[in-house]
């Protein structure tokens, strides 16, 4: 499952998407940490699978908790992409 | 030299007439239905406020969303290049300009020349513009002016969790249905859109001086959360922060002839 | 404020089931912002409803809404073998067995309410929007939420229906009433988009006219957020969206697919769908030997 947690608004989007197939195949879950502002938490979905989510209290605040890792010049790796052995973690922006 | 700078914005229009280091008149017209003839009439107020005639003024600088409407602009300059040579013009020292609009905000980061090293722009959406505070002072039934007074009176932070301009409003009324005080209502609406423009900044790297321009700037609720939010105690605000646009495009039509 | 889609309270029940007969009832209730329904299935079939206002309490609406569900079945709520919860006030109905959210449970609900084949959903609620794109079993595959922003939800279209004082359940006829489409306004931000509005009836266009460019804005919207999770045949609406033919007859041009139609109530779909995966999960509960 492909699940996209953020938002569109009259700026632009700004979705961070799991790919919940390649998650639940992860032993560590190194989004977890990896994330400095800690977006990420595990959950048990509707499907009962252990996989990681965007947590609710932030998922419409993306666009400025990514910010830190977004400079407008010399973007690097995204740390929780990074972090994520899996690959299972994209940004829309 | 007399050179003119004109920012044609969303809502006003506004002119600056500098000489060399002077700035001569500043005028400000709401922006009509056609925006040819406000910019003409922007312009001729300015030029009689001055006491000068047109053939007085050597070039001219167009700036601002409505930038084309100047046909006789012989420099067009975008708004993000008029912050940064207005803001340096004014405060030799700023780094870091903050342009807060009523329809956009813009964090840039400029150099010593007034050249723009980086910039970032929240647009089309209202949560990040003056367009926000204002929804939420009318829901509040105060004017823009009292909102930043008893912002200040507020040491309390409570959390506004509607991000979209439309949904705060309903918040806000739900707000004062529970009896939250109008002074901690104001500070959250200003600690939630300073930090929306304080993640922008970041993006671009916080540099210290830091101006505070457009017509947000007056708003002293907003000046305490920005600063709060940044964690610096010195934030500039000019005399006239609306004009610093038009100020700009004057200084960049100046420089455009020698 | 004005209240966005206008619809009825109601209830129903088969006259030709017997629920007596039935190895197993099992109930949903979606408790949402602005309504609440609960649907009770007997072996998997739809056997009962209710649709109603949710209440500024949730536990009570969910309560209500069971009970109403219930009126003349000659039901108990005790014969009624598992729960689940759905909506924004889920984890607030406290006779249920079990939360899940409400992408789920939509997929599940519109998998029986309009075929197996249905591959995209489209949830347009008073405050916020769903697109889920499932499998032929009602499985979610790939889906977005978003109540971040006021374009695109129910509540958009109240403020633009406000600014031009016309009725909401009229929006759609009226926006159909123009000689030709107008270019659709062109801001997002439903701020900037009343700005907008206003400035188009200052240059005398029609209250029809701003309407249709308002509905053509709002399809080209949501058909926006459909494409991130690939829009695929068949097409489902459900929520209150369903009940504006403006934006959705317009959607359809836009994206090139007609919405599949169902004999059941569009607003059910959280609900039934609930009501089915307690279903399943009692008849593993009953495999597992966990339950009689």
């Amino acid at each position: 499952m492909l699940a996209n947690y953020g938002y569109k608004d009259g700026s632009g989007e700004y979705f961070v998407t799991i790919d919940t197939d390649k998650c639940t195949s992860c032993p560590h879950h190194g989004c977890i940490d990896g994330c400095p502002e800690h977006i990420y938490e595990m959950i048990t979905d509707d499907y009962d699978d252990n996989v990681s989510a965007v947590r609710r209290d932030v998922r419409n605040t993306l666009k400025y908790l990514c910010a830190a890792c977004k400079p407008t010049t010399g973007r690097g790796v995204l740390p929780c992409m990074a972090a994520c052995t899996p690959g299972a973690i994209t940004h829309s922006w | 030299m007399i050179t003119a700078g004109i920012d044609v914005g969303a809502k006003t229009i506004k002119v600056v007439l500098l000489d060399g280091g002077k700035i001569l008149a500043k005028t400000s017209v709401l922006a009509g239905f056609e925006t040819e003839q406000s910019v003409e009439e922007a312009y001729k107020e300015a030029l009689a406020k001055a006491g000068i005639e047109r053939s007085a003024v050597g070039k001219v600088g167009a700036t601002g969303a409505g930038r084309k409407a100047v046909a006789f602009a012989q420099t067009v300059v975008t708004e993000v290049s008029a912050d940064a040579q207005g803001a340096v013009f004014l405060h030799p020292s700023a780094r870091t300009v903050i342009d807060v609009g009523a329809e956009e905000g813009r964090g840039i980061k400029t150099n010593a020349d007034g050249k723009v090293v980086d910039f970032a722009v929240n647009e089309k959406c209202a949560a990040g513009a003056g367009a926000f505070t204002e929804s939420m002072a009318r829901a509040l039934e105060v004017t823009l002016a009292q909102f930043g007074d008893i912002s200040l009176k507020s040491n309390k932070s409570i959390p506004m969790n509607a991000q979209c301009t439309v949904f705060a409003e309903s918040e806000v009324v739900s707000l004062i249905h529970s009896n939250t005080s109008k002074e901690d209502i104001a500070r959250a609406v200003h600690d939630a859109i300073a930090s929306r423009i304080s993640a922008m900044v970041r993006r671009v790297g916080l540099e210290q001086d830091v101006i505070l321009v457009g017509g947000v700037a007056y708003n002293i609720g907003f000046l305490d959360s920005i600063k709060r939010t940044l964690g610096i105690e010195n934030v500039v605000v000019p005399q006239d922060p609306e004009y610093v646009g038009a100020l700009g495009a004057a200084v960049v039509a100046g420089a455009a002839g020698n | 404020m004005a209240e966005f889609w206008r619809w009825k309270e109601y209830n129903w029940k088969d006259p030709d089931k017997d629920w007596k007969t039935a190895k197993m009832i099992t109930a949903g209730i979606d408790v949402g912002s602005v309504s609440s329904q609960a649907v009770i299935a007997t072996d998997g079939e739809l056997y009962a409803y209710s649709s109603m206002r949710t209440g500024s309490n949730s536990p009570d609406s969910a309560r209500k809404a069971l009970e109403w569900a219930l009126q003349d079945t000659g039901m108990k709520q005790e014969n009624i073998q598992y729960v689940v919860g759905t909506g924004y006030g889920r984890v607030n109905v406290p006779f249920a067995n079990k939360a899940i959210t409400e992408i789920a449970c939509h997929a599940r609900g519109a998998n029986f309410m309009a075929g197996n084949s249905v591959r995209t959903i489209l949830d347009m609620g008073g405050q916020d929007c769903k697109a889920i794109h499932c499998d032929e079993k009602g499985k979610v595959t790939n889906f977005l939420m978003n109540d971040k922003c006021a374009a695109g939800t129910g509540r958009g279209m109240e403020v633009i229906a406000d600014l031009l004082a016309v009725p909401i359940e009229q929006v759609g006829e009226l926006s159909f009433n123009v000689p030709e489409e107008p270019e659709p306004v062109s801001s997002t931000c439903v701020v900037f988009a009343k700005s907008e509005a206003m400035g188009l009836l200052k240059d005398g266009w029609t209250k029809s006219k701003v309407l249709a460019a308002y509905c053509l804005a709002m399809a080209k919207r949501v058909s926006e957020l459909l494409e991130r999770i690939g829009v695929e045949k068949e097409f489902f609406i459900t929520g209150g969206i369903a009940k504006n033919a403006g934006v959705v007859k317009r959607l359809e041009q836009v994206i090139g697919i007609s919405a599949v139609q169902s004999k059941y109530d569009s607003q059910l779909a959280g609900a039934l769908g609930a009501a089915l995966f307690g279903q399943a999960l009692l008849q593993k509960e009953k495999a597992a030997g966990k339950v009689a």
